[in-house]
């Protein structure tokens, strides 16, 4: 493989994974821009999908259906989260709200544990998705393509939807001032639950090419997205929506770069390298990339 | 058209409202005086919904408003212009504008009232497809005030319009406020500028931690030592 | 709320005030003595977890309350003192067959159970002190998660340095030298000492101006040192307590303190009231006790008529339902940021009444 083609290749693996990043990251930034919540149980709900989508497969329901329901499925468990566990405690302390959401993670990874094995299970790929491009040597898998085809085409519908769309412009508006989008009249339980669905589909989404990928589902399979997806957030800055698009492709450049040029020896470590790369990050810019500054109550 | 009748309310522990109660007539131009921490913002916050008083009754129109959630208020005419600008730096000057008529339901009327908006304040037409965080504190204020207007109001609350700006600003913004007066909205206006409130009001009112200590029409208000000295003497 | 004499117990200086704490601790000495001699192998068991939750949940405390860094990773520091004390206090001979790559100097070090469990806490104190250096510069949300980073960080070094670990597979052969005695010596000096800073006058100042950056930043260096103290301290008692609970269980791995754990203790803490160390004590008690029974209904019950099958796997579901529960309706905890005022506590137990149970804090919108 000449040196071009490993290029391409890898440009590709990162581009693929930083898409799934980046669409995991917007979920969280929605919610944490209007509520300041970081929603750990937002990797739950890849898992929630998933297993949605694998009942009804096993069902003998077709594919496309079955990956429709698992994304609805993604949605409804985020909207009831959103009803039963954060809505109550709206106004809460920020460390409050983050600890709430590991309560619910840890709620609906037992409850999945318990419902389904332990065991992770196979998830069944069909043949126009599992296979791969090939150009000489060079090796595209076509899930790797279809996540940066899907990943495009969202983000194209978001950026439409957040800049033409009264509603899209209403999270914008609660993301940026709460009180003062309240003080012209938004009903913020509405926009809020927009920013968990919207949210919830993308984690969706995610699951399924998650899924995909990697063949297997478990029920503690939300819990290295959510963790990724949440440090791509911090690179480009909490609650900003291009930010999380920025920091998950920055996050997935990172993990390949990392991957190619640590010695050996130290490549089991690149998880370690990525958080203290994040943490050095922060003491720079300590919101982010593109981050603003949290207003101050004085 | 809006009475408050000896409304308490509590921001955290602090019992910032003692006994509140004052009206505004529709048509009219109603000021509150006092200094820092007396209690204007937290009226005003009440009003709008954002506060819930603890004790005591507000009405509107004959309605009682407490407990109603900011939405319902809003809808009710009832709009709060909050003090700081509170503007949304990340949307540009439309999308600002466009989300003051966020609640409205009648579409044709709301681009009437965005060109109405824009010959009001001029500025804002130029600057229309910046960022709000692009703009001086004038015309922020200009922005804020705008988008206000953009709901339609009956009742208009303004919360330091004045505040850190130059005094040509001001006295524009005065200018629109007496040309929305002429128009018939109704204004409840928060200010540390008594001189200034003083010339576009009819009647005042001055607050001193939590309570009106001093009520009055504006030549009684003016007659007044106290006003005199402490908050025209600057 | 009525002005409580919050420094009854903690600047107490007359021996009056002082009795009623001391009645106390003889309560305490007695239960213990009795738990030696008396309780079976499972009660001594369960009293030995509790005290080194205690250390746990008492020494996150004073992080919390007095640092401004809510830590998330505090695990990490037990994980340290566990790992760093079982390598020590391994015997020679279990060194040269679980740990055949050690360096010489190690291979060749045994040390008793208090030496090893203060290296730990020491070397838990000095990574602190380079985390807390980094981490105090940032504020709200980052800090979390800068400290889940921290966690991790000690996770994946502790999963791929084999040769001082045994990474992923388990850590075992660790001699068991905790006893109740070891465990509440230590528990007592932590709540003695968290005590004694939080409620000096600096440590008043501090819980003060915690959540305002601003105004420490104002007050200036001397204000980030010690906050940088408390963290560092707060460090050595939780990797003490990792030492304990290494040398309770005898056999763990890196995965035996990640988040999972963190939660737990986490939950005792919000339970008691973030900013009461009495409170994190009624915490660590009664989820201790929660956490129990629900752990042998796991295994099914037999009620006679009915039947409740074994549902292992609930007690996790259920201590996170408690949580959500606690936090929304009792989002100060039981006690909020008061202390158990024993007299206050006298009175209550001749006239029990559940207060606040009709008068939750309820905060007024903003």
């Amino acid at each position: 493989m000449t040196q071009l083609q490993f290029f391409i290749q890898q440009a590709i693996n990162a581009i693929s994974i930083g898409s799934l990043y980046a669409l995991m990251a917007i979920g969280l930034a929605m919610v944490f821009g209007i509520l300041r919540l970081i929603n750990f149980a937002h990797g739950d709900l890849i898992m929630v999908g998933s297993y949605a989508a694998l009942l009804l497969l096993a069902a003998g329901v077709p594919f496309w259906l079955a990956a429709l329901a698992g994304i609805c499925a993604s949605m409804v468990m985020g909207l009831l989260m959103e009803r039963i566990a954060y809505r109550p405690i709206r106004g809460a302390p920020d460390v409050a709200m983050l600890l709430t959401s590991f309560a619910v993670t840890i709620l609906l990874e037992n409850a999945a544990i318990l419902i389904f094995n332990p065991t992770p299970r196979p998830f069944p790929v069909p043949e126009a998705l599992g296979t791969a491009q090939r150009f000489g040597s060079l090796r595209i898998a076509n899930i790797d393509l279809i996540a940066i085809a899907v990943a495009l085409v969202l983000l194209v519908a978001l950026t439409f939807f957040v800049t033409r769309t009264q509603i899209g412009i209403s999270m914008r508006a609660a993301s940026e001032d709460l009180l003062a989008a309240r003080l012209m009249g938004i009903n913020v339980n509405v926009v809020i639950s927009y920013a968990f669905a919207i949210g919830s589909i993308l984690a969706g989404v995610v699951g399924l090419l998650w899924s995909m990928r990697v063949g297997k589902i478990d029920p503690l399979m939300g819990f290295y997205p959510v963790l990724k997806a949440f440090v791509a957030s911090v690179i480009g800055g909490l609650g900003s929506l291009p930010g999380a698009v920025l920091g998950g492709y920055v996050l997935g450049l990172l993990e390949i770069l990392l991957q190619g040029l640590l010695p050996s020896a130290l490549t089991p470590y690149r998880d370690a390298f990525v958080f203290i790369a994040l943490i050095i990050l922060l003491l720079f810019r300590p919101n982010g990339i593109l981050g603003s500054v949290e207003k101050e109550k004085i | 058209m809006l009475s408050f009748e000896d409304i308490h309310v509590y921001y955290g522990h602090v019992h910032a409202l003692k006994g509140m109660s004052f009206e505004v007539m529709e048509g009219e131009l109603v000021t509150m005086l006092g200094a820092n921490g007396a209690g204007k913002s937290t009226t005003l916050l009440t009003i709008s919904g954002i506060l819930k008083p603890t004790q005591g009754q507000i009405i509107y129109e004959g309605r009682n408003l407490s407990g109603f959630s900011p939405y319902s208020i809003v809808r009710s005419g009832i709009i709060h212009c909050p003090e700081g600008r509170h503007i949304f730096g990340g949307l540009t000057v439309r999308e600002n504008l466009m989300m003051g008529a966020v609640q409205r339901r009648d579409h044709s009327q709301v681009k009437q009232d965005f060109d109405w908006v824009c010959s009001l304040f001029p500025i804002l037409s130029e600057r229309i497809g910046q960022n709000g965080s692009t703009l001086s504190g004038g015309e922020q204020q200009m922005l804020a005030i705008g988008r206000a207007l953009m709901a339609r109001p009956r009742l208009l609350l303004l919360d330091e319009p004045s505040l850190g700006l130059a005094p040509v600003v001001v006295q524009i913004i005065f200018d629109v406020i007496q040309q929305l007066r002429q128009n018939g909205v109704t204004i409840l206006l928060v200010e540390q500028n008594a001189r200034k409130a003083l010339q576009i009001a009819d009647r005042g009112y001055l607050l001193e931690t939590g309570q009106v200590v001093l009520s009055g029409s504006v030549q009684e208000l003016h007659a007044n030592p106290a006003i005199e000295r402490h908050y025209l003497g600057g | 709320m009525p002005h409580q004499h919050q420094h009854t117990l903690g600047g107490a200086t007359t021996l009056r005030e002082l009795r009623p704490l001391l009645y106390m601790l003889g309560v305490v000495i007695l239960l213990l003595v009795l738990t030696q001699f008396f309780a079976s192998g499972y009660i001594q068991r369960i009293v030995v977890g509790l005290g080194i939750s205690l250390i746990l949940v008492v020494s996150l405390n004073l992080s919390n309350g007095l640092t401004g860094i809510f830590s998330l990773g505090h695990v990490g520091f037990m994980a340290i003192g566990a790992y760093t004390a079982a390598i020590l206090t391994l015997p020679l001979s279990q060194k040269q067959v679980n740990l055949p790559d050690l360096p010489v100097w190690l291979a060749n070090t045994e040390l008793s159970f208090l030496p090893a469990t203060v290296i730990g806490g020491l070397l838990a104190t000095i990574i602190a002190f380079l985390v807390g250096l980094s981490l105090m510069r940032l504020s709200g949300s980052y800090v979390s998660v800068g400290t889940m980073g921290f966690l991790v960080i000690v996770q994946v070094v502790l999963i791929n340095w084999d040769s001082l670990t045994r990474g992923g597979r388990t850590f075992s052969g660790v001699p068991p030298l905790t006893n109740l005695w070891w465990v509440w010596g230590w528990a007592f000096l932590t709540i003695y000492s968290v005590w004694r800073i939080k409620f000096s006058a600096f440590g008043r100042r501090m819980m003060a101006i915690r959540d305002n950056q601003i105004a420490a930043q104002s007050l200036g260096i001397s204000v980030m040192r010690s906050r940088l103290l408390a963290y560092c301290i707060s460090a050595f008692f939780t990797a003490v307590a990792g030492s304990l609970w290494a040398h309770f269980i005898m056999a763990f791995s890196p995965r035996s303190f990640y988040f999972a754990e963190t939660f737990s203790v986490i939950t005792m803490l919000v339970l008691g009231g973030m900013g009461s160390v009495s409170g994190s004590i009624v915490g660590a008690v009664s989820i201790t006790f929660l956490s129990e029974i629900l752990r042998n209904a796991e295994r099914g019950m037999d009620f006679g008529i009915m039947r409740l099958p074994p549902i292992y796997g609930a007690s996790q579901i259920i201590m996170a339902i408690t949580f959500i529960l606690v936090i929304i309706f009792y989002p100060k905890g039981l006690l909020g940021t008061n202390e158990i005022n024993l007299n206050e506590l006298g009175a209550w137990l001749q006239n029990p009444r559940f207060l606040g149970w009709w008068n939750r804090n309820k905060k007024t919108t903003q």
